[in-house]
């Protein structure tokens, strides 16, 4: 674990992989130190945010450094299920990257257990990935300007599900009529850091 | 008791103190982009601190009294404002704002708080991840809070103006200063930044000589707040503003320090901004 600076008043936690990220996410968001307002887990990192007129960054490093990982506690809630229709349009290239036909990866990705590791890039956003599935998938060369809402990706080792329309530059392989991000809703998201999903080839 | 709008000037959003506690699920904190103008408008009035204002964008906005409403600005001064002055707005009355002497961001609190209906538990208006209420618009009619508590009762806040020329704010190494190595940390701090026109409420877009990176590759994206300077392959730094990214995957090199960002928010296009390094 490495504490790095980040203003005066955030820290950022480096650790060696997701696996580490997600334990002491756990940890952290179960019991967070006093003065901590948010904890934000990536990739590699945490992020937490303090109010400084309650605590100092001194002591929330102590308290991340006492801060025993759990990571026995990842999962959180119910299973989400996707149904998602398989027709995105980069569905056979991604399935070539990947050495597979295109029904090779639609099995693979329903087969799979994903779980959020962490969100970012837009409210709602989840970053999914699935232990040992040897997802490698680079990103497009140009970036799309407009990704259509529900859209269901992959990117690297991770697979997601675009919320809103936005700009991406992830392969798309399919998409969702399921809103993972509703205003209308409570909770609104629903992908959260731990959320398990399970996608699941809808009817045609 | 409400307000309607009858100009908005570039641009005037609904803000509070944002969203926190939400990062975790990519929802940004946003709110006002200065805390320190937007508290004392807000403590002028008696009203709490969440209390939601209006943020104005270089002055242009017009609004109409449809009650007694009491009123005070601060920020950046703008002729014909009742700055850090609080006052009585008649209903009927208009109040009109002109372009601001100094500073970019005026904030105009209105006794009992702007009334919109809050999303996620907050009025701020995100720009970037395009949550809370819409961008106010001409003919809006904006209701307003009933007082919780009461009224100081100050005439005036003597409150110094928002730098006009060149700002210079502490700066703190940051989580990737190691990116940059020491000879490009004191390219950062040895050069006037100049704002350009391309800022908004994500962030200031600074132009200057660009800073190289020693290390190539790609950072795994990763959390960050405002006051952070990512630095993208261009070279040019972006300070970031409230309504920045949850995670960016570019190396941040240093941190305004988060007093230090809300006088950064007031810069204009065209000024200058030095980083001076922490003693």
């Amino acid at each position: 674990m490495r504490l790095l600076p980040s203003g005066s008043a955030a820290l950022l936690v480096e650790l060696d992989g997701l696996d580490d990220v997600l334990a002491l996410y756990a940890a952290l968001s179960a019991d967070p130190p006093p003065g901590v307002v948010d904890v934000v887990p990536a990739a590699r990192t945490v992020l937490l945010m303090t109010d400084p007129a309650v605590t100092t960054l001194t002591a929330v490093a102590d308290a991340v450094r006492a801060t025993t990982p759990r990571p026995d506690a990842q999962a959180v809630g119910d299973t989400v299920e996707l149904p998602v229709h398989y027709d995105g349009a980069d569905l056979s290239e991604a399935a070539e990257l990947l050495g597979l036909t295109p029904a090779g990866l639609v099995e693979r990705h329903t087969g799979a257990e994903w779980t959020v590791a962490f969100c970012g890039f837009a409210p709602g956003f989840g970053y999914l990935t699935e232990p040992g599935g040897q997802w490698d998938v680079p990103r497009r060369a140009t970036p799309r300007t407009k990704v259509p809402p529900g859209s269901v990706a992959l990117a690297g080792e991770f697979s997601g599900v675009y919320p809103r329309e936005s700009p991406g530059g992830w392969q798309l392989i399919g998409r969702t009529d399921v809103a993972v991000f509703d205003l209308g809703r409570e909770p609104a998201a629903l992908l959260r850091p731990g959320t398990r999903v399970r996608f699941v080839a809808a009817p045609r | 008791m409400s307000l309607t709008v009858l100009a908005t000037g570039p641009l005037t959003t609904v803000q509070d103190l944002g969203r926190p506690g939400q990062a975790a699920l990519g929802i940004g904190r946003s709110g006002v982009c200065d805390r320190a103008s937007a508290a004392l408008a807000n403590r002028l009035l008696g009203n709490r601190t969440d209390a939601a204002v209006l943020e104005v964008t270089f002055g242009g906005l017009a609004v109409r009294a449809e009650a007694d409403l009491l009123v005070v600005t601060a920020g950046a001064r703008c002729p014909g404002a009742p700055h850090a002055a609080p006052t009585v707005l008649r209903r009927g009355q208009e109040l009109r704002l002109g372009p601001p002497v100094a500073g970019l961001r005026t904030y105009l609190a209105v006794r009992g708080g702007i009334a919109v209906p809050p999303v996620l538990g907050s009025r701020a208006t995100d720009v970037l991840a395009g949550l809370g209420p819409a961008v106010v618009a001409v003919g809006d009619v904006l209701p307003v809070g009933e007082p919780v508590d009461p009224a100081p009762g100050v005439d005036l806040a003597p409150v110094p103006e928002p730098a006009a020329g060149e700002l210079t704010v502490t700066v703190l190494p940051g989580p990737r200063a190691d990116w940059f190595g020491e000879a490009v940390w004191a390219a950062l701090i040895g050069q006037a930044w100049a704002v350009t026109s391309e800022s908004n409420r994500v962030g200031l877009r600074l132009d200057g000589t660009p800073l190289d990176r020693l290390r190539s590759g790609e950072l795994p994206s990763e959390g960050m707040v405002r006051g952070a300077l990512q630095v993208p392959p261009s070279g040019l730094p972006v300070l970031f503003l409230a309504d920045h990214p949850v995670t960016g995957g570019y190396p941040v090199i240093g941190y305004v320090t988060d007093a230090d960002v809300d006088r950064c928010a007031q810069l204009r296009p065209g000024q200058t901004l030095r980083l001076r390094p922490a003693r």
